[in-house]
């Protein structure tokens, strides 16, 4: 699956407005521009890698549980075992990438979402 | 109540508690009732029906999203296996709540900004054909008619736990009563009621479920670590309930089993259609973003909240008078507030189990009902030409309809194990939801035939490994007299599929299909469309926005 292959000429800066062209042509343009590769860039750099890393954290965790179970019951104090302290994790990193995805979209992605909106909803593209 | 009866301790309760416990009802159904036609006079658009006019902000949103997400498979089911199984009910539970990030992540801001009502109209907007919107309905309604069935299921035998109904007839009957209750609210409220519902009902469960873990925390000191001491002791498996195989690891199937359901549960929860659908009741993609993180914190506080009621079912109930218990597992909340609080907590629990089941069920009901308005009667039959308040008209009689598919269900499926039909509808979402919307969204090649493929293949796959598997035919009991699987004759065995749940197979075969569909496709993908597609997920620009931004 590709995803958020940089478009050719992408890097090229803002591309000229078109007054009068089609809402699609219009589309492309916005596409074209630099500030949309930037949040196609951030995108593809933070939310994918993200996505990868919880995938993979919660099916090592699914893995471990069904085929190595005495790992996890290796007590860490009294009753308290490995297993448990995991699946713990598993809450705590959900929260936290929960959390900083909204902090990081709010600071990195909605700034430029919003100047390109305007800028396409005011026909500059 | 012969079960509860037959337990002894619970004698009493059989007595005093259903009038109680209806009372208790009769108040949450009178208040969600005025909730509902209060809502109903500021009904007027399609919008208005469909999307609460998309006047909800991000928090009271996500509390519904919750409400509409946390059905009685979560509180009684999950708690059930783990006081019955122990960690491997609060595996289970884990696979509820990360299937979150990916909806946050990849699916809430992109849907909410490329869609109208439905998750029909994202694929509608990248591929413009009218077989895919079929395609994408049908799948929304199997989804949500599988996912009611199962709720409706557990009602009849939540009634005869709770409401000391234990006659066929009156389960029966009772179902029926749900079945109009949920007719009235979201024919009368639309998505403005019945989200209000959703958001008094998650309060009410959350509030709930807080005060009785506090209740057994404080039995054990306020200690974690004593509370798992206190189960594990008095469990006939002792230390095993806190690790991991004692429901999965039986053997290589269970094993495999569990990972197929794993599957199925961290993809499922960004193809449900009742939540997916609920994304579009806010102003705009930020909100949309804010409802998931409030859903996330919900959600994962409740699921740690059934650990605890789950293991404090477990030492103060004990697993044996669960398993006796009518309902077996799902009981165990029940009973373990009736250990506790006697019958005061026992009626509150009740109706809080009885609230969810009802909301959770109006959240479907609407769902299927502007699914079939939406994309079949207007988009499919009219080709997109149809007449607002005409749809909204169809929306309406369609939710009787289904109102009614749901009561004969409900009173056929009587007694099947609800967390587990739950697990299977998450499969079907995952199969054939997740991956056309994944690919319309992030896929600049993706092709009308590709989305076919993937939809009607992750469908057919899903649903056919199930009608193939030991849920439906050839599971014998330990006795070897009567089976557990739907067709409860053991000698009518045609399972060749080993495992119950199917989205190990299913899930990866619906996104191989799309991808085959598509790179085969004679007719390449439209990069225009794509570019639109693109943008406007990424931007908001031309997406349907609410009364407030």
């Amino acid at each position: 699956m590709v995803l958020f292959q940089p478009s050719r000429g992408s890097a090229t800066g803002t591309v000229q407005s078109q007054p009068g062209g089609s809402r699609s042509s219009g589309y492309e343009a916005v596409r074209a521009s630099r500030d949309f590769w930037t949040i196609r860039r951030r995108f593809g750099s933070f939310i994918l890698p993200v996505c990868g890393l919880f995938l993979f954290w919660y099916f090592l965790f699914v893995i471990i549980a069904v085929f190595a179970p005495g790992f996890m019951r290796i007590s860490v104090f009294g009753d308290v075992n490995v297993g448990l302290c995991f699946g713990a994790l598993q809450f705590v990193s959900t929260f936290a990438i929960s959390l900083s995805y909204r902090r990081w979209a709010q600071r990195r992605l909605d700034p430029l979402s919003d100047r390109l909106r305007h800028r396409l909803e005011g026909g500059r593209y | 109540m012969t079960g509860l009866a037959a337990t002894g301790s619970l004698a009493s309760a059989t007595v005093g508690t259903p009038a109680l416990n209806f009372i208790i009802f009769a108040f949450f159904v009178v208040v969600t009732l005025v909730i509902a036609v209060s809502a109903a006079g500021k009904n007027r658009s399609a919008t208005d029906y469909y999307a609460g006019g998309r006047d909800f902000t991000g928090w009271q949103n996500g509390i519904a999203i919750g409400g509409d997400y946390l059905s009685a498979a979560s509180f009684l089911g999950i708690a059930g296996i783990i006081a019955l199984s122990g960690y491997d009910g609060f595996l289970y539970s884990i696979g509820f709540l990360v299937g979150w990030l990916l909806v946050l992540l990849l699916v809430s801001e992109p849907l909410r900004n490329t869609g109208r009502f439905t998750m029909a109209d994202v694929v509608d907007l990248r591929l413009r054909a009218v077989p895919v919107r079929a395609a994408a309905a049908v799948s929304t309604l199997t989804v949500s008619l599988f996912y009611l069935l199962a709720q409706m299921a557990g009602a009849g035998a939540l009634v005869s736990l709770l409401l000391g109904v234990s006659s066929s007839a009156g389960q029966d009957v009772v179902v029926a009563v749900v079945g109009l209750l949920m007719i009235f609210y979201v024919m009368v409220g639309g998505m403005k009621g019945t989200t209000w519902v959703q958001i008094v009902k998650a309060t009410i469960l959350a509030a709930g479920a807080a005060v009785t873990t506090i209740w057994v925390l404080s039995r054990a000191g306020f200690s974690l670590p004593s509370l798992l001491h206190h189960a594990a002791a008095s469990s006939p498996a002792h230390n095993a309930v806190l690790g991991p195989g004692l429901e999965y690891g039986v053997n290589i199937t269970t094993k495999f089993d569990f990972i197929s359901l794993a599957i199925a549960l961290v993809l499922g929860t960004a193809g449900l259609p009742h939540v997916l659908m609920r994304l579009y009741t806010v102003p705009n993609a930020r909100e949309a973003r804010r409802s998931v993180v409030w859903t996330i914190w919900l959600v994962g506080l409740f699921y740690l909240c059934t650990l605890v009621l789950g293991f404090g079912a477990m030492w103060l109930v004990g697993g044996t008078q669960i398993k006796a218990a009518p309902g077996g597992g799902d009981s165990a909340v029940p009973l373990l507030a009736y250990q506790l609080g006697g019958t005061l907590l026992l009626g509150i629990v009740a109706a809080v189990a009885f609230a969810t089941i009802l909301a959770v069920v109006a959240g479907l009901t609407i769902t299927a009902s502007a699914c079939f308005a939406h994309d079949v009667y207007a988009g499919v039959l009219r080709r997109g030409e149809a007449d607002p308040d005409e749809e909204v008209r169809v929306a309406r009689i369609t939710a009787v309809v289904i109102g009614i598919v749901a009561v004969i269900g409900g009173i056929y499926a009587k007694g099947i194990d609800v967390a587990f039909l739950v697990g299977l509808a998450f499969a079907v979402a995952a199969s054939a939801n997740l991956p056309s919307i994944l690919y319309s969204l992030f896929w600049p090649r993706f092709t009308a035939r590709g989305a076919l493929w993937s939809i009607y293949g992750g469908l057919i796959s899903s649903v056919g490994l199930i009608i193939f598997s030991p849920v439906v035919s050839g599971q014998k009991t330990a006795v070897g007299s009567v089976g557990t699987s739907l067709i409860t004759n053991p000698h009518i065995d045609f399972a060749f599929f080993p495992l119950n749940n199917p989205g190990i197979v299913s899930i990866p075969l619906a996104f191989f299909l799309g991808w085959l569909g598509t790179v085969t496709d004679p007719r390449p993908a439209d990069p225009v469309r794509f570019a639109r597609m693109q943008v406007r997920a990424l931007t908001g620009v031309g997406a349907e926005r609410g009364g407030r931004s």
